[in-house]
């Protein structure tokens, strides 16, 4: 669907609700659910990658050198990686206004 | 007439019970997957489609479930695959598809299934009324009901072709009452399996599941377009009444029998109208005829179509009836009035001109109906229009 859903009328709307593009939920920004978001201390992580393999999204991304961050767009601060760190290396910071 | 010259060689007369004609006429549709489970009493017409699969006399797909809500879900899939797809079921097996029943609607699948009404539990009934398919009225669908084995044979065929018309894309329920009908032996006209071909091409879905070109089917909707397609649902439903009567004519050219949304019994000149649904049509048909015997200007309007809900037919089949009875075979407890009765108040709510609408509930959980009942209840309706309205709408035969 080329249009924006409120621009799109029900006679536009496709049959039974059908969507021709792939991958369209990309575009809704879960990240704008997040009240907090996990911050890595690196000198503690030991890049097992756990963190990466828990994200239920996914929504933390592997960085060059083996280092892991959270994708702002898609992380909803659900604290599962800071909870599974092995070594305890990630900690949930609360979101600024 | 032409019929006569052609019928010989295209047409056979068989006896025999209805839910085995449903599963002839399954056949003879050429389905290609089935989906069900078990349940009284409709269990002999997939029954019946298993034998056949097995024997190699139905080329489909028949796939045995765990329950109603993996058949309707089964059904989805091999819709969704591009698949002529059926599936029967009753009662609790309806209420145990329910949330599916929703979204093979919204989603479009032209399924058809049958459904031998039957009292829902509690108190567990295996016999007949219509609270099943009332519980299930606002699922989407196309709905019919059918008086009596020929008609229930006819619809089925004439369903699938209905429901896969590119306009249209709905799925479709033939209603028949459980035992009343499902477990009668009836003599039927079987047409042979040329001329279903001709009435019947192969299904050509819109969309089908395919890695080649993929699509999303069933996705989740944000508020911002949910309204939108319900609107898009609701105005294809009631626009499928043009197409309804199209096959349904066509059908008539073919066999001989013509059916209508609402069809009329008797009620040239009538001043009272008796309105019934399914198998009941035909002993009101007998009590009409008994009546207008007597002199009692009665006559019969039967509702063949119940979604899309036929208002401007209803209109037009009651004219200027004074007084018109409503039988239905389901309660809604504590509301307003039971499904049919409300559904035809609305209906004449906005004329200036309507009838007197007097309601009776009969024949719950399989409870006998003679053709007695129909004439008691036109004396009780014809009583009750001289005095004033004592109820809403009354249970017809209750004790105490």
């Amino acid at each position: 669907m080329s249009k924006p859903l409120e621009q799109t009328t029900w006679q536009e709307v496709e049959l039974g609700g059908l969507l021709r593009e792939p991958g369209s939920a990309r575009a809704y920004r879960t990240g704008d659910w997040r009240s907090q978001h996990p911050v890595w201390t690196k000198s503690r992580c030991i890049r097992c990658g756990v963190c990466w393999t828990v994200c239920p999204e996914p929504a933390i991304i592997e960085e060059p050198g083996g280092y892991f961050d959270m994708d702002p767009n898609y992380c909803k601060g659900c604290g599962i990686c800071a909870k599974e760190c092995v070594t305890g290396c990630i900690s949930m910071v609360p979101e600024e206004e | 007439m032409a019929k006569a010259k052609t019928k010989p060689a295209r047409f056979h007369r068989e006896g025999m019970e209805v839910s085995i004609a449903v599963s002839h006429a399954v056949q003879l549709a050429r389905a290609e997957a089935i989906a069900a489970y078990p349940i009284t009493p409709q269990t002999h017409i997939v029954e019946h489609l298993s034998s056949l699969v097995a024997d190699g006399q139905l080329e489909a797909e028949f796939i045995n479930v765990e329950s109603e809500h993996s058949a309707m879900s089964a059904c989805i899939g091999m819709s969704a695959a591009g698949a002529r797809t059926y599936t029967a079921t009753s009662s609790q097996g309806l209420a145990l598809m329910f949330e599916i029943l929703f979204i093979a609607g919204a989603m479009r699948f032209p399924i058809v299934m049958t459904v031998a009404n039957r009292a829902l539990s509690g108190p567990l009934s295996i016999w007949n009324d219509h609270s099943d398919i009332m519980a299930a009225r606002d699922i989407g669908w196309l709905q019919v009901f059918v008086k009596n084995g020929q008609e229930a044979f006819d619809h089925t065929v004439m369903a699938f072709k209905i429901a896969e018309t590119p306009s249209v894309l709905l799925p479709m329920i033939v209603n028949l009452d459980g035992f009343i009908l499902s477990h009668v032996v009836e003599a039927l006209e079987m047409p042979d399996q040329e001329l279903v071909d001709q009435f019947l091409p192969p299904y050509s879905p819109r969309h089908v599941l395919n890695p080649k070109a993929p699509v999303t089917m069933g996705a989740f909707a944000m508020p911002e377009i949910y309204t939108e397609v319900k609107m898009k649902h609701q105005v294809t439903l009631t626009n499928a009444a043009g197409r309804i009567q199209e096959v349904w004519d066509e059908w008539g050219q073919l066999t001989g029998r013509q059916y209508y949304p609402v069809e009329r019994h008797l009620t040239e000149g009538a001043e009272i109208l008796l309105l019934t649904m399914g198998t009941l049509t035909e002993v009101a048909e007998i009590a009409v005829e008994e009546m207008r015997e007597a002199g009692l200007p009665v006559g019969l309007i039967s509702l063949r179509q119940w979604r899309p809900f036929p208002f401007a037919a209803l209109r037009a089949a009651v004219g200027d009836a004074k007084l018109l009875i409503v039988c239905d075979r389901a309660l809604s407890p504590g509301g307003a009035a039971p499904p049919v009765l409300a559904e035809v108040r609305s209906a004449f709510y906005t004329q200036a001109q309507r009838p007197d609408i007097i309601g009776y509930i009969i024949g719950l959980g399989g409870r006998d109906v003679p053709p007695e009942a129909f004439k008691d209840i036109v004396a009780k309706a014809r009583e009750e229009v001289t005095t004033g309205p004592t109820q809403e709408f009354h249970l017809y035969g209750v004790r105490g």
